[in-house]
């Protein structure tokens, strides 16, 4: 089972960046005058100026993948990933090295890729299976499994120009999940639909994966790519920047995101012409220190420094904290307790606070949220921080400590009864 | 398990070329079946456009040959004697058309799938052939009407058609490779084919270029090197019993152009293929 089914040896792909012509094709016209230009000049140094530039899109990228492993490809956009992915399916050929792969590899870079909107979802189906390379004889026998997947049957013989777009995807995400090859490249098609089909969606992607088949998967939903990989490669600015096992590249790409970036306080940096805007917020635990660090035992202040210089009618604040996976816990706006506080607001400095109570958020790491809003915003400037503050839950107290896995850290009185 | 192995390498040939292009003929297939059944949707006459755009071009070019009075062999209608030239003509000019456009109209997939990529233009001349075969129809048509029989020399007219089917593919999978990069083709195809249909013996017979004295050498021979020259004269030759005659040395440059014209389309199409997804 270990053998190494891909290996990715010192890969390379260059793109010539023009800076003067923008245009994605050249025209004729200015091969032929340039060519004319450079036989009647002696020196052509004058009309080759630097208009173009190399970039190295992968700059040497080596790593291997055994058999049945599934490897998550995690970056920041433009660190490569979809063009490593593109160089892997034969799409783009690499402008140095050498890639080896044992096995038939489909690729899905896109749901739904050469579906025609004039044909029925019956002859997408075909047409579609057969373009991700399925032959005739497998389609019809999964015809069935394929359409009971996508929940459409009764569309079938509907042009798929007249599916919803839900439809459209499920249909399309039904084509692409019934592939049988030894080697899926996926590249981010989970960020479509509602989510419970892409629950249903990674829900069949790892059935696949358990057959013992070579996932590779590129997707920001690193909720996703924890729950379905068990190795991760994190790329950067075109190069490999860690590979190993997915908890750790994961905690490396997260840390890596905005470290030294957020912490436990927030001041404004920019000085604009905001008619409200944050100053400051601050987070103390309960002695009144300021801390980006709490027990789940807890409870978490937040302050607010805000400063007005011009009153702003029906103006609010919306908070949200979120987990590293992007997922809401807490969401909240001074109108959930009327009278809105921020109506009150006087022009200068305000200073606010709010509360999460303990044994509310369960271990691990948070993003704070902060809006500012006003439904007549169009005639006032209102400043909207977003991300402001990254704080850390921990449970140091308990027996369980950290093995906490629940969502929410209550604990519960045991009694006799 | 090493029966699936691929090597991807910068630069490098791909030995199994042509095998590679066999195991995508599922893919052809559904390709030409996709283009097919999209290609009328949603008109009213559908299939029926195979028919009356040749139709019409054929009353045209023989009401012009009728005005200006070019000769026809004796005993032949000069609708027949037209549409010998306009169904060959109609099948290059859309063949040529649609398979410079192919990669263009396709750059979806050509951006996010592997195959050959000659399949898509090769898929597209299938459905050419189609409408030719549609289209053919008016010619028997025309003959039941006029009372006309062909010969047996109607049996060579496969071959023939091979020589239309080799012209445009060659012209057509290089114009298709130019035109990834530069999209100039796009105004310079719609004249090319304009050109072509007044410079191609359609509304006269080869007979008035090659016989007229006061024509020179040198432009019989340009116009010989036109490849449709040998298809038009080859088809008029089978269908009309032989009644025109075929220009041997016209003939066989044209022959000689055609093929020369498929080996530069194949190669440089080859030569060009891997760089399609990085600028289209």
């Amino acid at each position: 089972m270990s053998n190494t089914i891909i290996k990715v040896e010192h890969i390379s792909k260059s793109y010539i960046l023009k800076h003067q012509n923008a245009e994605r094709y050249t025209a004729l016209r200015d091969v032929l005058t340039n060519k004319a230009k450079s036989i009647f000049s002696s020196s052509n140094a004058s009309n080759q100026k630097q208009t173009s530039e190399e970039f190295w899109a992968l700059n040497d990228v080596s790593f291997e993948v055994k058999q049945g492993e599934r490897v998550g490809i995690i970056g920041r956009n433009g660190a490569g990933k979809s063009t490593l992915l593109k160089v892997l399916s034969r799409i783009v050929t690499p402008t140095k090295g050498r890639i080896t792969i044992d096995g038939r590899v489909a690729s899905l870079l896109e749901v739904g890729t050469g579906f025609h909107p004039e044909l029925s979802g019956r002859e997408n189906i075909y047409l579609n299976g057969s373009i991700l390379g399925m032959s005739k004889s497998e389609i019809k026998n999964k015809f069935d499994e394929i359409v009971a997947f996508s929940e459409v049957e009764k569309f079938l013989d509907t042009p798929v120009k007249r599916y919803s777009s839900g439809m459209y995807v499920r249909l399309a995400f039904a084509v692409a999940a019934h592939l049988d090859p030894e080697i899926l490249i996926v590249d981010e098609v989970l960020a479509v639909g509602d989510a419970e089909f892409q629950k249903k969606c990674l829900g069949k992607m790892k059935d696949v994966s358990s057959e013992g088949r070579t996932v590779l998967f590129v997707s920001h939903n690193m909720a996703a790519v924890r729950n379905l990989c068990d190795k991760a490669i994190l790329l950067n600015k075109g190069t490999v920047h860690m590979q190993g096992s997915v908890d750790v590249v994961m905690d490396e790409y997260l840390n890596s995101k905005d470290a030294g970036r957020l912490s436990g306080v927030y001041s404004a940096i920019n000085k604009n012409e905001s008619d409200v805007k944050l100053l400051k917020a601050e987070m103390f635990d309960s002695m009144g220190n300021t801390q980006d660090q709490f027990e789940i035992t807890e409870n978490i202040t937040i302050k607010f420094t805000i400063l007005c210089a011009r009153k702003v009618p029906n103006l609010y604040a919306y908070i949200a904290v979120k987990n590293n996976q992007e997922d809401l816990l807490i969401e909240s706006d001074t109108m959930d307790f009327l009278p809105n506080i921020f109506d009150s607001m006087k022009e200068g400095v305000n200073e606010y606070e709010v509360k999460i109570n303990a044994n509310v958020l369960a271990v691990g790491d948070y993003l704070l949220y902060l809006s500012l809003a006003s439904s007549y915003s169009d005639n006032f400037l209102v400043e909207t921080p977003g991300d402001i503050l990254r704080f850390t839950v921990v449970d140091s107290i308990t027996e369980r400590g950290h093995q906490r896995k629940a969502f929410t850290s209550q604990l519960l009185k045991w009694d006799n009864s | 398990m090493s029966k699936h192995r691929i090597i991807i390498e910068p630069g490098t040939e791909n030995s199994n070329y042509w095998k590679d292009l066999w195991n995508y003929r599922g893919l052809f297939y559904f390709l030409a079946w996709r283009d097919i059944l999209v290609r009328y949707k949603q008109t009213a006459i559908g299939i029926l456009w195979s028919v009356i755009r040749p139709l019409l071009t054929i009353f045209v070019m023989a009401f012009f040959g009728w005005l200006f009075k070019s000769k026809i062999p004796e005993g032949v209608p000069r609708l027949i004697f037209v549409a010998a030239a306009t169904l060959p003509w109609q099948f290059f000019a859309s063949s040529f058309t649609e398979t410079s456009n192919s990669l263009i109209s396709n750059s979806n997939l050509l951006t996010k799938v592997y195959f050959p990529r000659l399949i898509v233009p090769a898929s597209t001349v299938i459905v050419c052939l189609i409408d030719f075969f549609v289209s053919f129809i008016i010619l028997i048509g025309l003959m039941f009407i006029c009372k006309f029989a062909p010969d047996i020399k109607i049996l060579a007219l496969p071959l023939f058609l091979l020589l239309a089917l080799i012209t445009s593919t060659g012209v057509g999978l290089y114009i298709a490779a130019l035109n990834v990069k530069y999209r100039d083709f796009r105004y310079l195809i719609p004249f090319i084919v304009q050109f072509g249909l007044y410079v191609s013996p359609i509304a006269f017979s080869s007979s008035e270029i090659y016989g007229n004295t006061r024509i020179p050498e040198l432009v019989k021979y340009i116009y010989s090197c036109n490849p449709m020259v040998g298809v038009i004269d080859g088809f008029r030759w089978c269908i009309l019993g032989g009644t025109t005659p075929l220009y041997s040395t016209g003939f066989f440059v044209s022959i000689g152009i055609s093929i020369l014209f498929l080996f530069i389309g194949v190669w440089y199409f080859r030569k060009m293929e891997k760089s399609f997804a990085d600028v289209i």
